[in-house]
């Protein structure tokens, strides 16, 4: 029976070359997510610091400066921002960023939806394939490709772009939709109120007791710091989102490996039981054969 | 004095200073060894540090700076 014996031996060679893809795949989402982290690394002194300003600034300030940015307003028009990655072949990951978004765009936004008041902005192509075929909302697509390059001046656009849509009253309140990055196998997946900003509950940690001398004013302090303070968090998103991406793709190709050994190791034995067949057919023919001499 | 000059992306300078140059939204000034706990906004432009072994610039976007205990810490975004 070598034709049948063929039709395996071409299986397990394919098999094998997928094992290989999918484990330089693999190895390459490793170098990435190795990569993604570190720059979640850079960017949490800036914003620990940035905090602790805030927290020194806001001390002892009990004439509460009215931030735009913190304005509550009856939800008429909304934004949801999405952040999924550009690729695919990452197990449930963009599935789940996108489960998240329209669970919350169906349950708390139908109403903003109806009346033509909801603008999505994906950010990442597979978010972008998902929601084109939302013809009631408007969709902003000048951001999609920001993984190609993420900067924070880059980002800082986008942010700029919300707060001040935020400001003029086009949009009432922004959320996002991202995976927050907890280790590489683990994402939890968040939608957060981006604007307005949520009220500050009491500070936890004191401020420190120094009297310092404020250049300008608090008051403008603190109007410069707000948006400073949003575009870093708004980063943060992109760069969390950015390192569960590679973490996800990582697992997942993992997992790939695994299953694609144990896939070799059973078509081996199925290989090795149909040579074993035809070696006695063989046998066989040839005794019986030798018989009728 | 200590110096420490951090953007989201990248930590650009960390240690010791004589005296820096930094370019404030109200006008530039110089913080010197020993100088009150302050806070200042600043506006993109040029860093000017003076260390031991000469003079460096760095140019930043708009941020912020921090002083206290002869401890700087310098918060700006890139340069645009």
């Amino acid at each position: 029976m070598p034709g049948k014996l063929k039709e395996v031996k071409t299986r397990i060679n394919s098999v094998k070359s997928t094992q290989q893809i999918t484990k330089a795949m693999k190895l390459v989402a490793a170098s990435k997510l190795k990569k993604a982290t570190d720059a979640i690394v850079q960017m949490r002194p800036y914003a620990d610091k940035l905090g602790e300003v805030l927290r020194n600034i806001s001390a002892g300030n009990s004439s509460d400066v009215e931030i735009v940015y913190a304005m509550e307003r009856p939800i008429q028009r909304a934004a949801v921002v999405v952040i999924t990655s550009d690729k695919g072949l990452c197990g449930s990951f963009n599935a789940n960023i996108l489960k998240t978004a329209n669970f919350y765009i169906k349950n708390d936004l139908a109403s903003v939806r109806k009346n033509g008041n909801l603008t999505i902005i994906p950010i990442g192509k597979k978010a972008y394939d998902a929601f084109k075929k939302y013809e009631d909302c408007k969709l902003v697509t000048d951001y999609v490709n920001l993984f190609k390059d993420l900067s924070y001046n880059n980002v800082s656009d986008v942010a700029k772009m919300l707060m001040n849509g935020f400001e003029v009253g086009y949009y009432d309140k922004v959320v996002v939709a991202y995976a927050e990055f907890k280790n590489a196998a683990v994402q939890n997946f968040n939608l957060v109120d981006f604007l307005p900003i949520a009220k500050k509950q009491a500070e936890e940690k004191q401020a420190s007791n120094v009297d310092y001398i404020f250049e300008p004013d608090k008051a403008k302090l603190l109007k410069d710091l707000t948006p400073k303070i949003l575009k870093t968090q708004f980063y943060s998103y992109l760069l969390d989102n950015n390192a569960s991406e590679h973490g996800a793709r990582m697992t997942a190709m993992d997992n790939a490996t695994n299953n694609a050994a144990e896939l070799l190791r059973q078509l081996q034995i199925k290989y090795n039981k149909e040579r074993q067949a035809a070696i006695t057919t063989e046998l066989t023919e040839i005794v019986s054969g030798a018989a009728a001499l | 004095m200590e110096l420490h000059i951090q953007t989201p992306e990248a930590n650009i300078y960390k240690g010791s200073a004589n005296a820096v140059t930094m370019p404030g939204t109200d006008g530039t000034f110089q913080v010197l060894q020993n100088h009150a706990p302050l806070i200042a906004s600043l506006k993109a432009g040029e860093v000017k540090v003076v260390t031991d072994s000469g003079i460096k610039t760095f140019s930043i976007g708009s941020g912020f700076v921090e002083v206290l205990n002869n401890k700087i810490t310098l918060l700006a975004e890139s340069p645009a």
